[in-house]
Protein backbone atom coordinates (compact mmCIF):
# COMPACT_ATOMS: atom_id res chain seq x y z
CA UNK A 1 0.00 0.00 0.00
CA UNK A 2 1.03 3.45 -0.52
CA UNK A 3 2.20 5.50 2.35
CA UNK A 4 1.65 8.76 0.45
CA UNK A 5 -1.19 9.93 -1.93
CA UNK A 6 -1.49 12.98 -4.21
CA UNK A 7 -4.22 15.67 -3.77
CA UNK A 8 -4.54 18.31 -6.63
CA UNK A 9 -6.25 21.57 -5.92
CA UNK A 10 -6.26 24.34 -8.20
CA UNK A 11 -3.80 22.57 -10.43
CA UNK A 12 -1.41 22.24 -7.70
CA UNK A 13 0.76 19.13 -7.13
CA UNK A 14 0.68 18.74 -3.35
CA UNK A 15 1.95 15.51 -1.46
CA UNK A 16 0.04 14.49 2.15
CA UNK A 17 2.55 13.04 4.59
CA UNK A 18 1.83 10.20 6.79
CA UNK A 19 4.56 9.20 9.83
CA UNK A 20 5.64 6.66 12.09
CA UNK A 21 3.32 5.25 14.19
CA UNK A 22 2.89 6.91 17.46
CA UNK A 23 5.60 10.14 16.34
CA UNK A 24 2.35 12.48 16.57
CA UNK A 25 1.56 11.73 20.02
CA UNK A 26 5.47 11.22 21.14
CA UNK A 27 5.97 14.77 19.63
CA UNK A 28 3.44 15.86 21.08
CA UNK A 29 4.39 14.70 24.68
CA UNK A 30 7.91 15.80 24.04
CA UNK A 31 6.85 19.23 23.39
CA UNK A 32 4.80 19.53 26.42
CA UNK A 33 7.25 17.97 28.78
CA UNK A 34 10.11 19.90 27.17
CA UNK A 35 7.81 23.26 27.22
CA UNK A 36 7.49 22.64 31.19
CA UNK A 37 10.71 21.30 31.83
CA UNK A 38 13.41 23.22 30.13
CA UNK A 39 12.34 26.65 31.68
CA UNK A 40 13.42 25.76 35.09
CA UNK A 41 16.89 25.16 33.76
CA UNK A 42 17.06 27.83 31.44
CA UNK A 43 14.44 30.41 31.58
CA UNK A 44 14.55 31.82 28.39
CA UNK A 45 13.57 28.99 26.88
CA UNK A 46 10.29 29.50 27.84
CA UNK A 47 9.55 32.15 24.99
CA UNK A 48 9.57 29.40 22.75
CA UNK A 49 5.86 27.75 22.09
CA UNK A 50 6.82 24.47 21.33
CA UNK A 51 2.65 23.40 20.86
CA UNK A 52 2.33 25.67 18.65
CA UNK A 53 5.23 24.72 16.30
CA UNK A 54 4.23 21.35 16.99
CA UNK A 55 0.61 21.67 16.10
CA UNK A 56 1.58 24.09 13.03
CA UNK A 57 4.07 21.49 11.72
CA UNK A 58 1.10 18.38 11.77
CA UNK A 59 -1.04 20.51 10.39
CA UNK A 60 0.87 21.47 7.22
CA UNK A 61 2.09 18.28 7.10
CA UNK A 62 -1.24 16.09 7.11
CA UNK A 63 -3.22 18.73 5.42
CA UNK A 64 -6.76 17.21 6.88
CA UNK A 65 -8.32 20.04 8.25
CA UNK A 66 -10.25 17.86 10.52
CA UNK A 67 -7.12 16.41 12.00
CA UNK A 68 -5.58 19.43 12.06
CA UNK A 69 -8.22 21.26 14.17
CA UNK A 70 -8.67 18.47 16.39
CA UNK A 71 -4.95 17.82 17.22
CA UNK A 72 -4.68 21.55 17.73
CA UNK A 73 -7.32 21.42 19.87
CA UNK A 74 -5.94 18.52 21.94
CA UNK A 75 -2.58 19.68 22.66
CA UNK A 76 -3.76 23.96 23.24
CA UNK A 77 -6.14 21.77 26.23
CA UNK A 78 -3.33 19.61 27.42
CA UNK A 79 -1.43 23.03 27.46
CA UNK A 80 -3.85 24.50 29.24
CA UNK A 81 -4.11 21.82 32.04
CA UNK A 82 -0.11 22.28 32.43
CA UNK A 83 -0.67 26.00 32.87
CA UNK A 84 -1.42 28.50 35.67
CA UNK A 85 -4.90 29.55 37.46
CA UNK A 86 -5.01 32.42 35.53
CA UNK A 87 -5.38 30.03 31.91
CA UNK A 88 -8.68 28.15 31.84
CA UNK A 89 -9.02 25.22 30.18
CA UNK A 90 -10.13 25.97 26.68
CA UNK A 91 -8.11 29.22 25.98
CA UNK A 92 -5.26 28.33 24.09
CA UNK A 93 -7.87 25.15 22.96
CA UNK A 94 -9.50 27.45 20.97
CA UNK A 95 -6.37 29.20 19.25
CA UNK A 96 -4.59 25.91 18.74
CA UNK A 97 -7.82 24.41 16.97
CA UNK A 98 -8.50 27.81 14.98
CA UNK A 99 -4.41 27.43 13.78
CA UNK A 100 -4.26 23.50 13.31
CA UNK A 101 -7.52 24.34 10.76
CA UNK A 102 -5.90 26.28 8.65
CA UNK A 103 -2.65 25.46 8.65
CA UNK A 104 -3.87 21.96 7.57
CA UNK A 105 -6.22 24.26 4.66
CA UNK A 106 -3.09 26.58 4.20
CA UNK A 107 -0.93 23.34 4.00
CA UNK A 108 -3.09 21.22 1.56
CA UNK A 109 -3.04 24.91 -1.46
CA UNK A 110 0.48 25.57 -0.97
CA UNK A 111 3.60 23.74 -0.89
CA UNK A 112 5.22 24.41 2.36
CA UNK A 113 8.52 22.34 2.74
CA UNK A 114 10.79 25.36 1.86
CA UNK A 115 12.30 26.62 4.79
CA UNK A 116 11.58 30.60 3.84
CA UNK A 117 7.48 29.23 3.72
CA UNK A 118 7.53 27.84 6.84
CA UNK A 119 9.14 30.55 8.56
CA UNK A 120 7.18 32.83 7.21
CA UNK A 121 4.11 30.61 8.26
CA UNK A 122 5.35 30.04 11.54
CA UNK A 123 5.49 33.95 12.66
CA UNK A 124 2.10 34.23 10.57
CA UNK A 125 0.59 31.68 12.86
CA UNK A 126 1.73 32.78 15.96
CA UNK A 127 0.71 36.16 15.62
CA UNK A 128 -2.68 34.60 14.58
CA UNK A 129 -2.49 32.67 18.05
CA UNK A 130 -1.47 35.98 19.96
CA UNK A 131 -4.35 37.12 18.36
CA UNK A 132 -6.51 34.69 19.45
CA UNK A 133 -5.38 34.82 22.76
CA UNK A 134 -5.47 38.11 23.70
CA UNK A 135 -9.27 38.55 22.40
CA UNK A 136 -10.27 35.83 24.44
CA UNK A 137 -8.87 37.34 27.27
CA UNK A 138 -10.47 40.39 26.27
CA UNK A 139 -14.14 39.58 25.54
CA UNK A 140 -14.42 36.14 27.97
CA UNK A 141 -12.17 36.90 31.02
CA UNK A 142 -11.72 40.58 30.94
CA UNK A 143 -8.37 40.73 31.34
CA UNK A 144 -6.83 43.45 30.43
CA UNK A 145 -4.28 42.64 27.50
CA UNK A 146 -1.70 44.52 25.40
CA UNK A 147 -2.19 43.34 21.49
CA UNK A 148 1.52 43.85 20.82
CA UNK A 149 4.78 44.28 22.35
CA UNK A 150 8.52 44.33 21.16
CA UNK A 151 8.81 40.70 23.34
CA UNK A 152 5.59 39.17 21.11
CA UNK A 153 7.83 40.21 17.98
CA UNK A 154 11.32 38.58 19.55
CA UNK A 155 9.22 35.77 20.26
CA UNK A 156 7.57 35.28 16.71
CA UNK A 157 10.76 35.76 15.15
CA UNK A 158 12.74 33.34 17.45
CA UNK A 159 9.63 30.51 17.00
CA UNK A 160 9.85 30.89 13.53
CA UNK A 161 14.01 30.46 13.61
CA UNK A 162 13.40 27.55 15.87
CA UNK A 163 9.98 25.86 13.88
CA UNK A 164 12.10 26.17 10.70
CA UNK A 165 14.67 23.87 12.17
CA UNK A 166 12.27 21.88 14.65
CA UNK A 167 10.01 21.31 10.98
CA UNK A 168 13.23 20.02 9.79
CA UNK A 169 13.96 17.13 12.33
CA UNK A 170 10.62 16.16 12.36
CA UNK A 171 10.65 15.54 8.67
CA UNK A 172 12.85 12.48 9.56
CA UNK A 173 9.97 11.23 11.22
CA UNK A 174 7.76 10.57 7.67
CA UNK A 175 6.95 7.50 6.56
CA UNK A 176 9.00 7.12 3.15
CA UNK B 1 -32.47 14.12 5.98
CA UNK B 2 -30.00 16.61 4.25
CA UNK B 3 -26.67 15.73 4.69
CA UNK B 4 -23.85 17.93 5.02
CA UNK B 5 -21.49 18.70 1.65
CA UNK B 6 -18.15 17.26 2.47
CA UNK B 7 -16.06 20.55 1.89
CA UNK B 8 -17.88 21.49 4.78
CA UNK B 9 -17.17 18.80 7.25
CA UNK B 10 -14.27 20.40 8.73
CA UNK B 11 -15.89 24.02 8.60
CA UNK B 12 -18.57 22.22 10.79
CA UNK B 13 -16.55 20.64 13.13
CA UNK B 14 -13.97 23.61 14.01
CA UNK B 15 -17.33 25.16 15.01
CA UNK B 16 -18.71 22.83 16.71
CA UNK B 17 -14.76 21.89 18.29
CA UNK B 18 -14.54 26.24 19.49
CA UNK B 19 -18.24 26.56 20.37
CA UNK B 20 -17.65 23.45 22.59
CA UNK B 21 -14.34 24.96 24.44
CA UNK B 22 -16.09 28.20 24.67
CA UNK B 23 -18.96 26.27 27.03
CA UNK B 24 -15.93 24.84 28.38
CA UNK B 25 -14.20 28.31 29.44
CA UNK B 26 -17.82 29.67 30.11
CA UNK B 27 -18.13 26.80 32.92
CA UNK B 28 -15.18 27.74 34.39
CA UNK B 29 -15.94 31.86 34.45
CA UNK B 30 -19.01 30.76 36.73
CA UNK B 31 -17.96 28.39 39.01
CA UNK B 32 -14.45 29.04 41.57
CA UNK B 33 -11.38 27.26 39.89
CA UNK B 34 -11.65 24.24 41.52
CA UNK B 35 -9.02 21.71 40.40
CA UNK B 36 -10.51 19.76 37.34
CA UNK B 37 -10.29 16.31 36.61
CA UNK B 38 -8.50 17.36 33.29
CA UNK B 39 -5.98 19.25 35.10
CA UNK B 40 -5.32 15.69 37.57
CA UNK B 41 -4.88 13.29 34.70
CA UNK B 42 -2.81 15.77 32.77
CA UNK B 43 -0.76 16.51 35.67
CA UNK B 44 -0.36 13.29 36.78
CA UNK B 45 0.63 12.12 32.98
CA UNK B 46 3.22 14.51 32.90
CA UNK B 47 4.73 14.96 36.13
CA UNK B 48 6.23 11.36 35.94
CA UNK B 49 8.21 12.98 33.22
CA UNK B 50 9.44 15.96 34.68
CA UNK B 51 10.34 13.88 37.44
CA UNK B 52 12.53 11.27 35.63
CA UNK B 53 13.73 14.23 33.89
CA UNK B 54 14.76 16.27 37.15
CA UNK B 55 16.81 13.10 38.27
CA UNK B 56 18.36 12.46 34.86
CA UNK B 57 19.63 15.87 35.15
CA UNK B 58 20.36 15.49 38.86
CA UNK B 59 22.30 12.09 37.77
CA UNK B 60 24.37 13.84 34.83
CA UNK B 61 25.19 16.64 36.93
CA UNK B 62 25.94 14.18 40.08
CA UNK B 63 28.34 12.10 37.16
CA UNK B 64 30.18 14.94 36.18
CA UNK B 65 30.63 16.52 39.30
CA UNK B 66 31.95 13.11 41.02
CA UNK B 67 34.02 12.10 38.05
CA UNK B 68 34.84 14.29 35.39
CA UNK B 69 35.46 17.46 37.75
CA UNK B 70 38.00 15.24 39.88
CA UNK B 71 40.27 15.55 36.64
CA UNK B 72 40.94 19.06 37.86
CA UNK B 73 41.17 18.10 41.67
CA UNK B 74 45.05 19.37 42.24
CA UNK B 75 44.44 22.60 40.50
CA UNK B 76 40.87 22.83 42.48
CA UNK B 77 42.94 22.04 46.10
CA UNK B 78 45.34 24.68 45.14
CA UNK B 79 42.48 27.53 44.18
CA UNK B 80 40.84 26.40 47.24
CA UNK B 81 43.70 26.76 50.38
CA UNK B 82 44.00 30.22 48.68
CA UNK B 83 40.00 30.98 48.66
CA UNK B 84 40.62 29.22 52.43
CA UNK B 85 42.66 31.78 53.22
CA UNK B 86 41.07 35.12 51.82
CA UNK B 87 37.72 33.53 53.64
CA UNK B 88 39.52 32.97 57.29
CA UNK B 89 40.60 36.55 56.77
CA UNK B 90 37.30 37.68 55.84
CA UNK B 91 35.98 35.96 58.54
CA UNK B 92 37.47 37.93 61.28
CA UNK B 93 36.59 40.87 59.53
CA UNK B 94 33.29 39.94 59.98
CA UNK B 95 33.20 38.72 63.50
CA UNK B 96 34.34 42.20 64.58
CA UNK B 97 30.61 43.54 63.25
CA UNK B 98 28.46 42.77 66.07
CA UNK B 99 24.93 43.63 64.28
CA UNK B 100 25.57 40.49 62.17
CA UNK B 101 25.26 38.19 65.26
CA UNK B 102 22.30 40.08 65.52
CA UNK B 103 20.46 39.92 61.94
CA UNK B 104 21.88 36.12 62.01
CA UNK B 105 20.42 35.50 65.66
CA UNK B 106 17.52 36.48 63.83
CA UNK B 107 16.87 34.41 61.17
CA UNK B 108 17.59 31.90 62.56
CA UNK B 109 15.17 32.21 65.16
CA UNK B 110 12.66 31.74 62.73
CA UNK B 111 13.03 28.10 62.52
CA UNK B 112 14.29 27.89 65.90
CA UNK B 113 10.31 29.65 66.93
CA UNK B 114 8.97 27.43 64.20
CA UNK B 115 10.37 23.71 65.78
CA UNK B 116 6.60 22.44 65.85
CA UNK B 117 5.65 23.47 62.59
CA UNK B 118 7.06 20.80 59.76
CA UNK B 119 8.87 22.51 57.00
CA UNK B 120 9.59 20.23 54.05
CA UNK B 121 12.18 20.79 51.27
CA UNK B 122 10.55 20.00 47.53
CA UNK B 123 12.22 20.35 44.12
CA UNK B 124 10.77 22.22 41.72
CA UNK B 125 10.27 19.68 38.20
CA UNK B 126 8.63 22.12 35.98
CA UNK B 127 6.74 25.27 35.11
CA UNK B 128 3.67 26.54 33.76
CA UNK B 129 3.03 25.70 29.70
CA UNK B 130 2.82 29.00 28.87
CA UNK B 131 4.63 32.23 29.26
CA UNK B 132 1.33 34.19 30.53
CA UNK B 133 1.09 32.53 34.39
CA UNK B 134 4.51 31.87 36.45
CA UNK B 135 3.56 29.17 38.84
CA UNK B 136 5.88 25.69 39.80
CA UNK B 137 5.89 22.25 40.14
CA UNK B 138 7.24 20.90 43.20
CA UNK B 139 8.00 16.89 43.36
CA UNK B 140 5.92 16.73 46.61
CA UNK B 141 2.19 16.87 47.13
CA UNK B 142 -0.49 15.41 48.61
CA UNK B 143 0.91 12.48 50.72
CA UNK B 144 4.04 14.58 51.86
CA UNK B 145 0.98 16.67 53.29
CA UNK B 146 1.18 19.42 51.34
CA UNK B 147 -2.18 21.78 50.93
CA UNK B 148 -3.93 24.28 49.36
CA UNK B 149 -2.68 27.67 50.62
CA UNK B 150 0.73 26.42 52.05
CA UNK B 151 3.19 29.06 52.18
CA UNK B 152 6.59 28.22 49.90
CA UNK B 153 9.68 30.00 51.00
CA UNK B 154 13.51 29.93 50.42
CA UNK B 155 16.02 30.92 52.60
CA UNK B 156 16.34 34.17 50.92
CA UNK B 157 12.44 34.79 50.74
CA UNK B 158 8.99 34.59 50.29
CA UNK B 159 8.51 32.12 46.71
CA UNK B 160 4.25 31.46 46.54
CA UNK B 161 1.43 29.74 47.65
CA UNK B 162 0.22 26.26 46.98
CA UNK B 163 -2.42 26.67 44.46
CA UNK B 164 -3.23 22.57 43.84
CA UNK B 165 -2.10 19.90 45.39
CA UNK B 166 -2.15 16.25 43.42
CA UNK B 167 -1.07 13.10 45.20
CA UNK B 168 2.78 13.61 44.37
CA UNK B 169 3.26 16.69 42.83
CA UNK B 170 2.01 20.11 43.94
CA UNK B 171 1.50 23.32 41.87
CA UNK B 172 3.14 27.01 43.28
CA UNK B 173 1.49 30.31 42.35
CA UNK B 174 4.72 32.27 41.95
CA UNK B 175 4.35 36.16 43.36
CA UNK B 176 5.36 37.20 40.18
CA UNK B 177 1.94 36.07 38.80
CA UNK B 178 -0.86 38.56 37.64
CA UNK B 179 -3.27 36.68 40.33
CA UNK B 180 -0.62 36.19 43.08
CA UNK B 181 -0.95 38.53 46.38
CA UNK B 182 0.60 39.08 49.85
CA UNK B 183 0.45 41.34 52.70
CA UNK B 184 3.38 42.94 53.30
CA UNK B 185 5.07 46.19 54.61
CA UNK B 186 8.39 48.45 54.43
CA UNK B 187 10.29 47.15 56.62
CA UNK B 188 12.00 50.37 58.56
CA UNK B 189 8.64 52.14 58.47
CA UNK B 190 6.33 49.22 59.09
CA UNK B 191 3.96 50.82 56.39
CA UNK B 192 1.60 48.21 55.47
CA UNK B 193 0.77 47.39 52.00
CA UNK B 194 -0.32 44.58 50.17
CA UNK B 195 2.12 43.56 46.99
CA UNK B 196 0.68 41.95 43.73
CA UNK B 197 2.62 40.70 41.06
CA UNK B 198 1.62 41.77 37.04
CA UNK B 199 3.62 38.50 35.06
CA UNK B 200 6.59 40.63 35.44
CA UNK B 201 9.84 40.11 37.28
CA UNK B 202 8.92 43.00 39.84
CA UNK B 203 6.42 43.02 41.91
CA UNK B 204 3.95 46.29 42.65
CA UNK B 205 2.86 47.72 46.12
CA UNK B 206 0.31 49.34 45.28
CA UNK B 207 -1.17 51.18 48.32
CA UNK B 208 1.60 53.67 49.76
CA UNK B 209 0.10 57.24 50.13
CA UNK B 210 2.40 59.71 48.21
CA UNK B 211 2.96 61.38 52.18
CA UNK B 212 4.81 58.62 53.15
CA UNK B 213 8.45 58.04 52.46
CA UNK B 214 10.10 55.30 50.79
CA UNK B 215 13.49 55.07 49.58
CA UNK B 216 14.84 52.70 46.95
CA UNK B 217 16.78 49.92 48.58
CA UNK B 218 14.15 49.93 51.38
CA UNK B 219 13.63 46.00 52.46
CA UNK B 220 10.36 44.50 52.48
CA UNK B 221 9.16 42.19 54.42
CA UNK B 222 5.58 39.89 55.14
CA UNK B 223 3.00 41.67 57.49
CA UNK B 224 1.18 38.57 58.10
CA UNK B 225 -2.09 39.92 57.28
CA UNK B 226 -2.27 37.48 54.67
CA UNK B 227 -2.88 34.35 57.11
CA UNK B 228 -0.85 32.58 55.14
CA UNK B 229 2.78 33.70 55.30
CA UNK B 230 4.54 34.41 58.75
CA UNK B 231 4.98 37.89 59.78
CA UNK B 232 8.45 39.48 58.88
CA UNK B 233 10.05 37.34 56.35
CA UNK B 234 11.90 38.71 53.43
CA UNK B 235 10.06 40.03 50.44
CA UNK B 236 12.15 42.30 48.49
CA UNK B 237 13.60 45.35 47.67
CA UNK B 238 12.26 48.82 46.49
CA UNK B 239 13.20 49.23 43.14
CA UNK B 240 11.63 51.99 41.73
CA UNK B 241 8.76 54.36 43.23
CA UNK B 242 7.07 57.07 40.83
CA UNK B 243 4.52 59.38 41.66
CA UNK B 244 0.95 58.35 41.58
CA UNK B 245 -2.35 59.62 42.32
CA UNK B 246 -3.40 58.83 45.03
CA UNK B 247 -1.11 56.51 45.55
CA UNK B 248 3.06 55.82 44.68
CA UNK B 249 3.56 53.58 41.95
CA UNK B 250 6.06 51.04 44.21
CA UNK B 251 8.11 48.30 42.32
CA UNK B 252 9.81 45.43 44.78
CA UNK B 253 12.61 43.21 43.12
CA UNK B 254 11.82 39.56 44.85
CA UNK B 255 14.57 38.94 47.38
CA UNK B 256 14.07 34.95 46.18
CA UNK B 257 15.81 33.96 43.22
CA UNK B 258 12.21 33.25 41.14
CA UNK B 259 13.18 32.78 38.10
CA UNK B 260 15.76 30.24 38.79
CA UNK B 261 14.24 28.20 41.60
CA UNK B 262 15.34 24.60 42.30
CA UNK B 263 14.71 24.01 46.09
CA UNK B 264 11.67 25.42 47.95
CA UNK B 265 10.68 24.84 51.64
CA UNK B 266 6.98 24.32 51.91
CA UNK B 267 5.57 25.46 55.50
CA UNK B 268 3.17 22.32 56.50
CA UNK B 269 0.50 24.45 58.35
CA UNK B 270 -2.36 26.04 57.64
CA UNK B 271 -2.82 27.67 60.87
CA UNK B 272 -1.47 31.71 60.76
CA UNK B 273 2.05 31.57 61.52
CA UNK B 274 3.80 34.19 64.12
CA UNK B 275 7.52 35.09 64.12
CA UNK B 276 8.65 35.04 67.88
CA UNK B 277 10.65 37.98 68.66
CA UNK B 278 13.73 38.03 71.02
CA UNK B 279 14.48 40.90 73.02
CA UNK B 280 16.91 43.02 71.12
CA UNK B 281 17.03 41.33 68.09
CA UNK B 282 13.88 42.77 66.12
CA UNK B 283 13.27 40.08 63.47
CA UNK B 284 12.10 42.64 60.60
CA UNK B 285 15.58 44.49 61.34
CA UNK B 286 17.19 41.40 61.00
CA UNK B 287 15.69 40.02 57.92
CA UNK B 288 15.66 43.92 56.45
CA UNK B 289 18.95 44.58 56.09
CA UNK B 290 20.83 40.60 55.56
CA UNK B 291 21.67 39.72 52.36
CA UNK B 292 21.43 36.25 50.84
CA UNK B 293 24.59 34.96 52.08
CA UNK B 294 23.74 35.03 55.43
CA UNK B 295 20.52 33.79 54.58
CA UNK B 296 22.09 30.65 53.77
CA UNK B 297 22.44 29.56 56.80
CA UNK B 298 18.95 29.45 57.32
CA UNK B 299 18.29 26.84 55.09
CA UNK B 300 16.85 23.38 56.87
Amino acid sequence: MNDTYDLRVAEAHIEVHKFRGGAIVAATILALFLQTSVPVYFSKFAIIDLPLLITIYFGLSRRNPSTGLLLGMLIGLLQDSLSGPTVPLGLYGIAKTVVGYLASSIGARLDTEHPAARFALTIMFFGLHQGIVVLTRRLLLAQPEVWFTTHMGIAAAVNAIVGVFLFMLLDRLRKN
Amino acid sequence: MVGIPSRHKSLVLLTGVIVLQLLLLAVQIKRDSQGRLIRVWTVGAVSPFERAGATGVGSIRGAWNHYFALQNTSRENERLRRENDTLKLQINQLQSKAGEADRLAALLNFRQSHQNIPMLGARVIGTSADTASQTAYLDRGERDGIRRNMAVITPDGVVGKIIESYRDTSQVLLLTDKDSGIGAMLAESRIQSPIGGMGEPLLAMKYVANDDTVNVGEHVVTSGMDRIFPRDLPVGTVAQIKPGNPFKQIRIRPAANLERLEEVIVLLSLQPLELKKEAGTPAAEATGKSGPSQTQTEKP
